[in-house]
């Protein structure tokens, strides 16, 4: 029995962790940074316990000292979020140790999944379509790979997932610069440096499924469709993955499904797809064995609280649902608001928050951490907050989408309020031809 | 800490139903430090949420072991390299590996001499100009802002 749930992670997911296990009975415990002391989530939370400095490789990604401020708070779980340690085999491996619940799959899992080429490898063996490409450890690697998939290709960070240290290269010339930038990126959001190259797909849709396992069963919550993103980031997810026939789709879910039953997968899981925007067929690219940031659209259209049920789960509970029991209904969408300048590049906009006006009522959800006069710290991702709108069909959710983009309004830094006017008011997306090039084909300002 | 637990999306939702069938436009609601504030906003509503005396645990964000660098002293003769953006300095493009460059190297206008990472983005800097690299100001894994000089360097006489 979880009674006191130490959470390993910051910004809207602990607020969000925090919400259900409060509703649950549970004490939380979050461990904060330096930095983060006087956040929103840390007013919330039971208790707080300072995990380090602000600089995230001395405290949340710190295994050592995320530990023992659980150990120290006798906590009986840890909750992970997403990013930071809740892909680490390690860490999980290290809570297991130390006679604490790791909300999340086994350490075969994270290590089966974690590991991108395991992943593949194990793919390929159960009968997953994939993209051709593979490991590169060094520049040299990488440009023997390169020679073999051709141009374009795409650069990954092996250890992770979140788009961080992908790269996507046009031509031999700009290889060694951005192998540079990409194992940088992967080294700072995962410990990890080693990068993967991979083919690139033109017309493609970003398609994933969310799974749920207690070990002996798995089922899927449906889909979500993330094609639109820049420099794989995700800017808008939506959920069921719309405008896919019937017959596709299926293969689709069972595909993913098959996967978690094969993993004997413990948890919440996303396993991600690319989908030819035409034909429908389809790769699998990978899994993520954590909660996602795009999770709320899923509970939108199931009524399922998924950080509940990686809860009961880890808890040592049988899945309560089964297929059948999982009903959809109606569309949701979810646009991510960072702190960014979406018209000077995306360049990040830390600093205070002097208004936070997110819009209110009914079939609308905000998740975020930043309160009016709350700092957005220059140390972490720059996601301050997720809108989520709801509707009976896709054209009634953007309709609302609409009305919610224009209640927000946040002060003191640049957000990415205004890029998704803008996607809102393009033409392809209210009539849902979206694929991963969406956003070079917007009109930017 | 708060023991509070306030305002869930479905309070927040049935608080806009309640009021909008009312002439109200605005309703605050205090709970413990929590104050949320529901207000009409064109033909919707807005929220916002704020925390009372956050002032005096206001984090200092710049962490120990750190510090931002003041401008040093400009040289006529030299050029300052100055990063795009805040975030944190590294000469390096992984920790062990040789610095992109070193005193006395030569560079041109592309040539990258550090990155800075910024919410977990890291941006590539460029020297700017030809010439060759005449001091290193800043520090590795230094935390700097955008007006920071980080290097400075003898441009090639035209």
């Amino acid at each position: 029995m979880i009674r006191r749930l130490f959470i390993a992670n910051r910004g809207e997911i602990a607020w969000r962790i925090i919400r259900t296990a409060r509703r649950l009975g549970m004490t939380t415990i979050l461990g904060v940074s330096e930095a983060d002391r006087a956040s929103l989530p840390a007013a919330l939370a039971d208790e707080t316990a300072i995990i380090g400095p602000a600089p995230s490789a001395a405290s949340y990604l710190s295994i050592d000292r995320v530990i023992a401020a659980a150990v120290a708070a006798r906590a009986d779980a840890i909750h992970p979020g997403y990013g930071f340690l809740s892909e680490n085999a390690d860490f999980a491996r290290a809570a297991v140790e130390a006679g604490i619940i790791f909300v999340g799959p086994d350490v075969s899992s994270l290590e089966a999944m974690g590991d991108k080429l395991k992943a593949r490898q194990i793919a390929i063996e159960i009968g997953l379509p994939v993209v051709p490409g593979g490991e590169a450890e060094d520049k040299v690697a990488a440009r023997d790979r390169a020679a073999i998939t051709g141009y374009p290709l795409l650069l990954k960070a092996v250890a992770g997932g979140g788009g961080r240290g992908m790269k996507r290269v046009d031509s031999a010339d700009q290889l060694d610069r951005q192998i540079d930038l990409a194992m940088a990126e992967a080294r700072a959001a995962f410990g990890d440096p080693r990068i993967y190259v991979e083919r690139y797909i033109g017309r493609g849709r970003h398609v994933e499924v969310q799974v749920l396992g207690d070990g002996n069963h798995a089922i899927h919550l449906g889909t979500r469709d993330c094609s639109i993103q820049r420099r794989y980031q995700k800017l808008v997810e939506e959920a069921p993955a719309f405008g896919i026939p019937e017959q596709p789709l299926r293969a689709l879910t069972d595909a993913a499904v098959r996967l978690a039953r094969h993993l004997r997968y413990r948890g919440a899981g996303t396993v991600e797809f690319l989908v030819d925007a035409e034909t429908f067929d389809f790769y699998f690219l990978e899994m993520n064995a954590r909660i996602q940031v795009e999770h709320p659209v899923t509970e939108a259209i199931t009524g399922i609280d998924l950080i509940e049920q990686q809860l009961l789960i880890a808890d040592g509970q049988a899945l309560g649902l089964t297929q059948a029991r999982v009903d959809f209904e109606g569309h949701a969408i979810e646009v991510r608001i960072n702190a960014e300048d979406w018209q000077r590049d995306f360049r990040p906009s830390p600093g205070r928050v002097k208004r936070a006006s997110w819009p209110a009522g009914p079939g609308m959800r905000v998740d975020s951490h930043i309160e009016r006069g709350g700092e957005v710290p220059p140390f972490y991702d720059s996601l301050i907050g997720k809108l989520i709108v709801a509707g009976k069909t896709r054209a009634e959710a953007v309709t609302r989408l609409g009305h919610a983009l224009d209640s927000l309004e946040i002060d003191g830094i640049q957000t990415t309020a205004g890029l998704h006017r803008r996607i809102l008011a393009d033409p392809r997306f209210i009539r849902g031809e979206v694929d991963t090039r969406f956003f070079e084909g917007l009109a930017h300002g | 800490m708060s023991g509070e637990l306030p305002f869930t999306n479905e309070d927040v939702a049935e608080i806009v139903r309640i009021l909008d069938a009312t002439p109200y436009d605005r309703l605050d609601v205090r709970i413990g430090r929590f104050t949320l504030k529901v207000a009409r906003s064109g033909t919707g509503w807005s929220q916002e949420l704020e925390l009372s005396d956050t002032a005096s645990a206001a984090p200092a964000l710049v962490p120990e072991g750190t510090s931002i660098v003041p401008e040093a002293a400009a040289d006529d003769r030299t050029s300052p390299i100055r990063p795009p953006l805040p975030g944190t300095f590294y000469r390096a493009p992984q920790p062990g590996a040789p610095p992109f460059v070193e005193v006395g190297d030569r560079v041109g206008p592309d040539t990258v001499i550090a990155i800075i990472e910024t919410m977990k983005l890291m941006t590539s800097v460029s020297a700017g100009c030809s010439g060759i690299i005449e001091a290193i100001i800043v520090p590795n894994a230094t935390l700097v802002d955008s007006e920071t000089v980080l290097m400075r360097v003898r441009p090639d006489v035209a």
